[in-house]
């Protein structure tokens, strides 16, 4: 028996957590994932979760507490966010190669200076080359099924690697939404217990984290880029089998018509769901719109990209963050990437939006696409669009 | 010392933790004390280790000095690293997942990794309570990147980022006081020691593990390559400096200060700062300025300790496993 409760998607979040039965959860409070972290600490003060929660003294010490955990074998969970992300990045990068399987749910926001406490995704792009899997969420059942999936793809023997969940802030971390939670029973078959391969144990002395000198570097490197690239498989797996079991299905590259469309808007996060209104109102109004929503944001799912995209004649791409002095948002960075080799490849055009919180409402995404198709039909001087600046 | 001689194989684990073959100088005090420590302990110990000389010298792929599960990941996390360890096995072992039991968790880190880049998150683990003991292997600089000042660094020493020149007497700053700044959370247990009292030392890292919440033992190590002294003197370096009072043995048990040795008079600074390197340009105004403090410090100490003054006292050395005698 399912039921569907209205929920603040942050709550929700923590009692995903919740139906995981984590072991250590250590985390430093910032907005916006200062909700998920606090009903954690309730969670477990009524005794309603029986873990550790460690309230760290920072996010650096968060993330390595959490390193240190993973490493004893616990099922570990974090949550940060913006300035708090780049904090613990140094720690960030130390988790992936080392092979813990850490969940870290991240709140997006956008990066100081200046300070602004609303969404974009400068945080996460700072982060995209830690080697950790990066799944994007648009909404909070979303978000409540991936952070499950996670915990199952990280402690995958054929992948032990930290897993990012992302959700934007405030937009979907305080906003209230129906959510279906699983049962525990069946999250208990979905998820079978953490079994770390070789974790810190007497028992079983193990050296974890020694230096490399340049002979084997290399090698260390690249079996970390093979690792995470053959993630994809078991993540996709662990995807169908989650549909199995809960009736929901994810995909890294998920489509909304965009099969014969020949324009195509591409989203990351949260402002995905508004263009998809935009999209079924210029398909009302008669035009051939799409849209592709990125799920798996690393590793990079470029086979499924491309195949989703083969028929269109334009792309346009949307960011939520600034490569300053780069070629566009990163997105759009990775979505030409992917396509330059391609005999056939789409027009592409690259929308920079929505930085630090601002809204782009079902008519701005209208207006976008139509300003999209003029650019790729016209062309443009510029390397990128910023949607609404006022100059 | 002498009359032990005969009786320290006996008296020590013939069991090495901290396996022959690492790449440390020749001379180095903090593998030497690093030997100590960890022959004073059980197998039932997890090593989280910082950044720094000893963790460059007992590990490189594929290679390890260790006999003890081990984990390095930066510089400055080591008591974050070792509380999240801590509260691992706590929570499975609550949860009745098979863990073996009781397990310690020892973070070891260098003077710079503790006083500088690591205090944050040094004093949040304390803080929390977790039940961890932190060493610090204080060789008063930054040893493993070419001799760089830390703030453990002695006021008056060479090194490469506080030269002397005409302009410079070199370190401008009087030496972080560590274990004071521990002492001040309220922890369990706080001591130093140093490797030239090794039955001391090891008699300490064996109570700070088998304390209950967090420990603390900060360890005085020689140098050679960056105090710029002597290979084959470093236990009597060590010696001198807690003979002259520049790093006086202690513990602070439960908040009660107790002296560890019995130092009728101490001897003049000069004789320790002479025998090394880094201080050969200090003059003798530099040097009365050094004694005085040393003294004004030593003074505190013993007060806290609920002895008077040191030129009129006459104790007796404490008796335990720590008794040593200068």
């Amino acid at each position: 028996m399912v039921t569907r409760v209205g929920m603040e998607v942050s709550l929700a979040l923590a009692d995903a957590v919740k139906l995981t039965q984590p072991d250590v959860i250590a985390a430093y409070p910032i907005t916006p994932q200062t909700h998920i972290v606090e009903h954690l600490a309730e969670l477990v003060a009524d005794g309603e979760l029986d873990a550790e929660y460690m309230p760290v003294e920072s996010e650096h010490s968060a993330m390595s507490a959490c390193v240190g955990a993973s490493a004893a074998g616990a099922r570990t969970f974090t949550a940060t966010s913006s300035q708090g992300l780049a904090l613990m990045v140094e720690v960030v990068y130390v988790a992936a190669p080392m092979r813990l399987p850490i969940v870290m749910a991240v709140a997006n926001r956008a990066l100081s200076a200046p300070l602004s406490i609303w969404p974009d995704h400068s945080d996460m792009m700072s982060v995209r080359d830690t080697g950790w899997i990066q799944i994007i969420t648009e909404n909070g059942q979303q978000a409540v099924d991936n952070t499950i999936c996670s915990f199952r793809i990280a402690e995958d023997q054929r992948v032990l690697l930290p897993v990012m969940v992302h959700l934007d802030g405030f937009t979907l971390t305080h906003v209230v939404e129906p959510i279906i939670f699983p049962e525990q029973d069946a999250v208990n078959r979905f998820l079978p217990r953490n079994r770390f391969p070789l974790p810190l144990n007497p028992d079983r002395p193990v050296a974890m984290g020694e230096f490399a000198p340049p002979f084997i570097f290399t090698e260390t490197k690249w079996a970390q880029e093979v690792n995470l690239r053959n993630s994809k498989k078991v993540i996709t797996q662990v995807w169908e089998e989650f549909d199995k079991a809960f009736g929901r299905k994810y995909t890294p590259v998920e489509k909304y018509h965009s099969d014969g469309a020949k324009v195509l808007i591409m989203t990351m996060g949260s402002s995905g769901e508004t263009a998809s209104v935009a999209i079924d109102e210029l398909r009302d109004e008669g035009m051939n719109v799409g849209q592709i929503r990125l799920r798996l944001w690393r590793p990079f799912p470029f086979e499924e990209l491309r195949e989703a995209v083969k028929d269109a004649d334009v792309l346009i791409v949307m960011d939520r963050a600034l490569s300053f002095g780069g070629p566009g948002g990163p997105f759009a960075s990775e979505v030409k990437a992917a396509l330059y080799n391609q005999s056939k490849k789409p027009k592409i055009v690259s929308y920079v939006i929505s930085l630090g919180g601002r809204d782009v409402t079902v008519s701005g995404f209208k207006d976008i696409i139509r300003k999209g198709v003029e650019i790729a039909e016209k062309g443009s001087k510029n390397e990128y669009e910023i949607y609404g600046v006022k100059e | 010392m002498e009359k032990y001689a005969i009786y320290v194989p006996r008296l020590v684990k013939k069991e090495e933790k901290f396996a022959p073959g690492h790449r440390a100088c020749i001379g180095c005090g903090e593998a030497l004390a690093i030997r100590q420590a960890f022959k004073a302990l059980d197998n039932n110990v997890i090593v989280v280790n910082a950044t720094g000389c000893a963790e460059i010298f007992s590990s490189q792929l594929p290679l390890s000095s260790w006999e003890l599960p081990w984990i390095h990941t930066l510089f400055e996390n080591a008591a974050a690293v070792a509380s999240g360890i801590e509260a691992a096995y706590k929570a499975m072992r609550r949860k009745g997942i098979k863990v073996p039991e009781n397990t310690k968790v020892v973070a070891i880190a260098g003077d710079g990794g503790t006083s500088d880049i690591g205090l944050q998150a040094l004093s949040g683990a304390l803080e929390r309570g977790h039940d961890f003991t932190y060493i610090c292997f204080d060789n008063e600089a930054y040893m493993n990147t070419g001799i760089q000042r830390s703030s453990a660094t002695p006021f008056g020493a060479w090194t490469t980022t506080s030269p002397t020149g005409k302009k410079s007497i070199g370190q401008f700053s009087w030496k972080k006081n560590m274990p004071e700044i521990v002492a001040a959370h309220n922890i369990p247990y706080v001591a130093t020691a140093t490797h030239g009292y090794p039955f001391d030392l090891m008699a300490k890292v064996a109570k700070a593990v088998a304390t209950n919440g967090p420990a603390y033992v900060h360890i005085l190590s020689a140098c050679p390559t960056g105090w710029r002294s002597a290979t084959d003197t470093i236990n009597r370096q060590v010696r001198m400096a807690v003979q002259t009072g520049m790093f006086p043995l202690y513990e602070v048990e439960n908040g009660v200060y107790r002296m560890s040795l019995d130092i009728p008079k101490l001897r003049p600074v000069a004789d320790y700062l002479k025998t090394q390197g880094r201080f050969r340009h200090l003059s003798d105004d530099a040097i009365a300025r050094i004694q005085k403090r040393v003294e004004v410090e030593y003074q505190k100490l013993l007060e806290k300790a609920g002895h008077g003054s040191q030129k009129t006292t006459q104790r007796k050395s404490r008796a335990g496993a720590g008794k040593i005698s200068a």
